[in-house]
């Protein structure tokens, strides 16, 4: 199915391909070129910057990241082309005759120190208490290119207030280099369209819808752009001070529960390369710096399957069985607060199509401050449940206001990847090396279903595992449990299962073909969003979105730099623990089964999962609230 | 709307101020075909007059040979760069020869369309124009199957700006007609290749169309005749500042400044700004440099000044002029030209190091090399050439001289 390719930021943002008069990729036309005396070849169309990495030749970026069109507006990454006067953006420039290339002339490289410290000279913060310090691009390009004072001055004064409106994401605009990275991120990949440049010259700034704080506009929360901002201009509302200090109080009860995302991604901000989950470590260091219990956001996983599998199962009833019209198929997932957000504001006549099931975070909050507070006697006012979330989006999802069904609010705290890590530092803690150790009870076993939840088409899959199961009475054909069908980086994916000799209780079910989208990514949401609305979707019965690329794993508050490679990456450490797991489906996990027979007694969708894990959502369109 | 009176003055000059009647030119390209036309304009050496001088049959011939569904003409009459305004007398003076060139321009390369992009501050003269159009229309010289050809189809649209200096560079000016931020696209592709709405797109200025209908009607050679080898034809230049008869002037390519300021009436002149604020400001000893593509460029601004001006004053004026029209995208001309106000505040009030201007200087050089666009690539032609030949006055004042009250705003 087509995924969204074509951008929508100006085209004054963009390196548009030459028109060729034939497909060059096609008939692989080759260019000769040389890059600093050397020759080689590469296919028409390549940039510049490509054609160097190609040929281990660095050249320094700002404006350009792998996931955005390019803009060409820093100017970083200036390098010499014979025959013409001026100095080329390698990232803008596509390969089309033979040309010769010098990447570190003095010409250049004195370019480049410019435009650094003209950058410094407007960049008003210090790197020892940014948030960014160490894992900053202007601040290693500055190291890396020979900066070594203020030739055209710093300033000493801030010119902007930090917008600390939203409960997600904060922006100090003082530290923006003008890279517009956000401006595309939220145009074009998100397709929210919250930032935009504004005033010209020296007034230019980033700014949203008449300049209101960020809590005022149609912001969906995913911190897509926080994850490409180069600097520590955008930055998540980090709680970990509260969370220190509930810590510290005796009285407290402190839970923590971590998602499979920030698992699978948190060894980056050890300067591990992508690619290892580190949980039995995690779990251990998250003792060591206080915590009171450790648990796994997977449980409630699990749990999201078991209630929105027969939510969905409810719904077919419904429509194919009792013929009721006012039951919406296909049902859409909600699992992703920032993608809940979005259909919210964007699509709010389409809410009923939204499982009313809570995400995993919110369901685990409720039942700590309920199931778990009475099974162990503890007064649920003193837990404090932190959870520790690959998303930015989450912490204005615990703050929702309907989000307290335990009777208390039922998850204090949202806390990212690089904010926990944050914390695990300070408390001294290097965690590759930490002993593994393994989670609390009574939330302390999960399966291989809710795990794969972190990338995009797990919760398809995870669903399918168990759907298929329950309707047939056998496990979903396909070895080793994997469904690729739900797999993969495609921006949108579609494709059905057969359901055949029905067990008893679903005989209503028997030949038909069970449809299922999977779109990440707000851009694409928005897409199959359309689709839905020009009737080209009636018979598809389940649709999982979830708002950031890649899915979770692709997440606001993940560790940064994001990009194709990085999160192919995370994904690969996600699957490959799942079929380490002995348990692979979320309704075998012998936890999900306890608490259904102890707690919630009439079982999934019934009456006590409805007040405890189902929501309610708000129409919001054009209004904030 | 108020009704201007448009003054018909009746100005005489070799080539653009010639004798010409309206269409005849139209007719004629018609009649030698396309391939003639690109031949002519060829043998012409006519350069682009809105600054960067490139060869209009060049941009016409690959524009011609692109395979589009949808070609487009477009006539920049942006007309911002300070101390020009000579688009605007050959507009209201003489519209049949910019349009003719514009018909002219569809034929050869194809297109349909035509669009007029006209400063916001002309908007008083869209009704002119507007009525000249519709002229052109009765008469046939617009609309479908013009002077009765089988499937000449072509039209003229007005689009207004609205007071962008950038929107006069093509890209900007391409993403304003798509209803973007005038901002400057990255280049290559060019518009030829990929312009408005993504289709081969020629961009040219009034006085470059304007010469094209001359050209057809009495050859190219004759046109090249005038002026110098590499820069054929007339120009008109606006002369303004201080002089006895400041205006648009037709001249032949290749005079001299001192043969310029002497028809314009100058009189204890100082410095001479070529080519708007983003020329280069030249002194008493350079007014033997010719006014050619090769030697002295301008796009028509000529602003004499005389001895009574403060050339930093002058500096300070064109460096506020660019800190605010800069359209903000690349770092070297957002930031760069606010240190170079800066830095001519500085000099202005003695308070600055040698090694200050020498770092302003290299700044200079890689902001002509590293921006986006010319805009950026020219703004600190004024600040280096004024360094080069003022350099006496403008390191006149020293840290003594900071009270002496010297003007600093
Ligand atoms: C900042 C800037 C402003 C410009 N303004 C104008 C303008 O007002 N009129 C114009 O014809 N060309 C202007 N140009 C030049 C155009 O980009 C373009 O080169 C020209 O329209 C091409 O036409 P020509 O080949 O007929 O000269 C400007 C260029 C820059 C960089
Ligand atoms: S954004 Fe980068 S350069 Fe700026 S203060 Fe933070 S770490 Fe330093
Ligand atoms: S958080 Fe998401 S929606 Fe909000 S500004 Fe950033 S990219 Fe846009
Ligand atoms: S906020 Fe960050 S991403 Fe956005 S323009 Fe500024 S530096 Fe770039
Ligand atoms: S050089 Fe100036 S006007 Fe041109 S793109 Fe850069 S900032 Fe904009
Ligand atoms: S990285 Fe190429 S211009 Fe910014």
């Amino acid at each position: 199915m087509n995924s969204k390719t074509e951008s929508r930021a100006p085209v004054s943002q963009q390196a548009l391909r030459v028109q060729q008069p034939f497909d060059s990729s096609q008939i692989g036309a080759m260019v000769t070129i040389e890059i600093n005396e050397k020759k080689m070849q590469v296919p028409l169309g390549t940039t510049i910057l490509e054609a160097c990495a190609q040929n281990q030749v660095q050249i320094p970026t700002l404006c350009h990241h792998k996931d955005l069109c390019t803009a060409g507006v820093c100017r970083i990454c200036v390098v010499e082309v014979d025959s013409m006067k001026t100095l080329q953006a390698a990232c803008a420039f596509p390969i089309t005759q033979q040309i010769k290339i010098k990447t570190s002339t003095e010409k250049v490289r004195k370019a480049r120190r410019h435009i650094i410290d003209l950058l410094l000279s407007e960049h008003y913060g210090e790197c020892y208490t940014c948030v960014r310090n160490k894992n900053c691009e202007l601040r290693s390009l500055a190291s890396e290119y020979g900066v070594d004072g203020f030739t055209f001055g710093h300033p000493e004064k801030r010119k902007h207030d930090i917008d600390k409106s939203s409960f997600s994401v904060m922006r100090d605009m003082d530290k923006c280099v003008l890279c517009r990275r956000c401006v595309r991120t939220c145009i074009d990949l998100q397709e929210v369209g919250v930032l935009e440049a504004v005033g010209r010259g020296d007034q230019t700034h980033i700014t949203t819808f008449m300049g209101k704080p960020l809590s005022e506009v149609i912001c969906i929360n995913c911190g897509q752009c926080v994850n490409r901002c180069p600097t520590g201009a955008l930055y998540t509302n980090d709680p970990s001070d509260d969370i220190w200090r509930a810590i510290d109080d005796k009285k407290k009860h402190v839970v923590i529960q971590t998602a499979p995302s920030p698992r699978a991604a948190i060894c980056e901000e050890f300067g591990m390369a992508a690619g290892t989950s580190l949980t039995g470590e995690l779990n251990t260091a998250l003792r060591r710096i206080g915590f009171d219990r450790v648990f796994d956001t997977n449980f409630a996983a699990d749990l999201t399957i078991m209630e929105e599998g027969t939510e969905l199962l409810n719904r077919l009833k419904s429509v194919v069985v009792d013929k009721d019209t006012s039951v919406k198929l296909p049902q859409f997932t909600s699992c992703s607060p920032g993608w809940v957000k979005f259909i919210e504001h964007f699509y709010p006549e389409y809410l009923d199509h939204l499982s009313t099931a809570k995400s995993p975070q919110q369901m685990f909050g409720a039942v700590t401050k309920t199931f778990y507070a009475q099974e162990y006697n503890i007064n649920p006012e003193d837990i404090v449940t932190v959870a520790v979330m690959p998303c930015s989006a989450k912490k204005f999802e615990c703050n929702r206001p309907e989000m307290d069904s335990s009777g208390f609010k039922d998850v204090d705290y949202g806390l990212t990847t690089r904010e926990l890590a944050k914390m695990i530092k300070e408390g001294g803690i290097f965690l590759p090396e930490m002993p593994k150790s393994g989670f609390d009870d009574p939330f302390g076993e999960a399966s291989g279903a809710g795990l794969i939840f972190g990338a995009t088409g797990g919760v398809m899959e995870a669903a399918l595992r168990t759907a298929y199961e329950l309707v047939t009475g056998r496990e979903v054909p396909f070895e080793k449990l994997r469904i690729e069908a739900c797999r993969g980086f495609e921006g949108i994916k579609q494709a059905s299962v057969k359901l055949k000799n029905c067990v008893p209780d679903y005989t209503f079910l028997e030949g038909v073909d069970l449809k299922f989208i999977v779109a990440h990514g707000t851009a694409n949401a928005r897409q199959v969003m359309e689709m839905l609305k020009a009737g080209e979707l009636n018979d598809v019965h389940f649709i999982e979105i979830m708002a950031c690329p890649g899915g979770c794993l692709g997440g606001g508050g993940q560790p940064i730099p994001t990009s194709p490679e990085i999160r192919k990456k995370r994904a690969e450490a996600i699957y490959a623990e799942d079929e380490s797991m002995t348990i692979r489906k979320s309704h075998e996990n012998p936890r999900i089964k306890y608490i259904y027979e102890k707690f919630l007694t009439d079982g999934p969708c019934g009456h006590k999962s409805h007040k405890l894990l189902h929501t309610h959502y708000t129409k919001r369109g054009n209004f904030i609230v | 709307m108020e009704t201007m009176q448009i003054e018909k003055t009746s100005r005489k000059g070799i080539v653009l101020f010639s004798e010409y009647v309206a269409g005849s030119a139209i007719r004629k390209a018609v009649k030698i075909g396309r391939e003639e036309v690109l031949f002519e304009l060829r043998d012409s050496k006519l350069k682009g007059r809105g600054g960067a001088g490139f060869p209009t049959s060049t941009k016409w011939m690959i524009t011609a040979a692109a395979s589009a569904p949808k070609k487009y003409i477009v006539c920049n009459a942006d007309e911002g760069e300070p101390g020009t305004f000579k688009d605007r007398v050959l507009m209201m003076e003489h519209p049949e020869i910019v349009f003719d060139g514009m018909v002219i321009a569809g034929y050869t390369i194809g297109a349909k369309t035509g669009i007029l992009y006209l400063r916001g501050e002309y908007y008083y003269m869209l009704e002119f124009l507007e009525n000249h159009l519709s002229g052109m229309r009765e008469k046939n010289l617009l609309g479908k199957n013009i002077i009765a050809k089988e499937g000449f189809d072509f039209d003229i649209q007005i689009r207004l700006g609205s007071g962008a200096y950038v929107c006069g560079e093509e890209t900007a000016l391409i993403e304003s007609l798509e209803g973007h931020r005038g901002e400057p696209r990255n280049r290559p592709p060019y518009p030829v290749n990929t312009g408005f709405m993504g289709c081969p797109t020629v961009v040219n200025n009034v006085e470059t169309l304007a010469s094209v209908p001359h050209i057809i009607m009495k050859s190219g050679k004759w046109f090249s005749e005038y002026g110098t080898d590499k820069s054929t034809g007339s120009k008109l230049f606006s002369v303004s500042g201080d002089c006895e008869n400041p205006g648009v002037y037709e001249l032949p390519w290749g005079m001299t400044i001192t043969e310029v300021l002497d028809i314009v009436g100058a009189k204890n002149t100082k410095a001479v700004q070529v080519g708007g604020a983003s020329g280069i400001c030249l002194s008493h000893a350079q007014f033997n440099r010719k006014l050619s593509y090769e030697d002295a460029s301008t796009g028509g601004s000529i602003i004499v000044f005389n001895e009574s001006r403060d050339i930093l004053h002058i500096l300070q004026n064109f460096m506020e002029f660019f800190v605010e029209e800069s359209c903000g995208q690349c770092t070297p001309c957002r930031i760069g030209n606010v240190k170079l106000l800066e830095g001519v505040k500085k000099l202005r009030n003695g308070n600055y190091t040698f090694a200050e201007i020498r770092n302003l200087r290299e700044l200079g050089q890689t902001m002509q090399v590293a921006s986006k666009c010319g805009l950026g690539q020219s703004s600190p032609n004024a600040f280096l050439s004024i360094l080069d030949n003022f350099s006496a006055e403008v390191f006149q004042y020293t840290s003594s001289d900071k009270h002496n009250g010297v003007n600093n705003e």
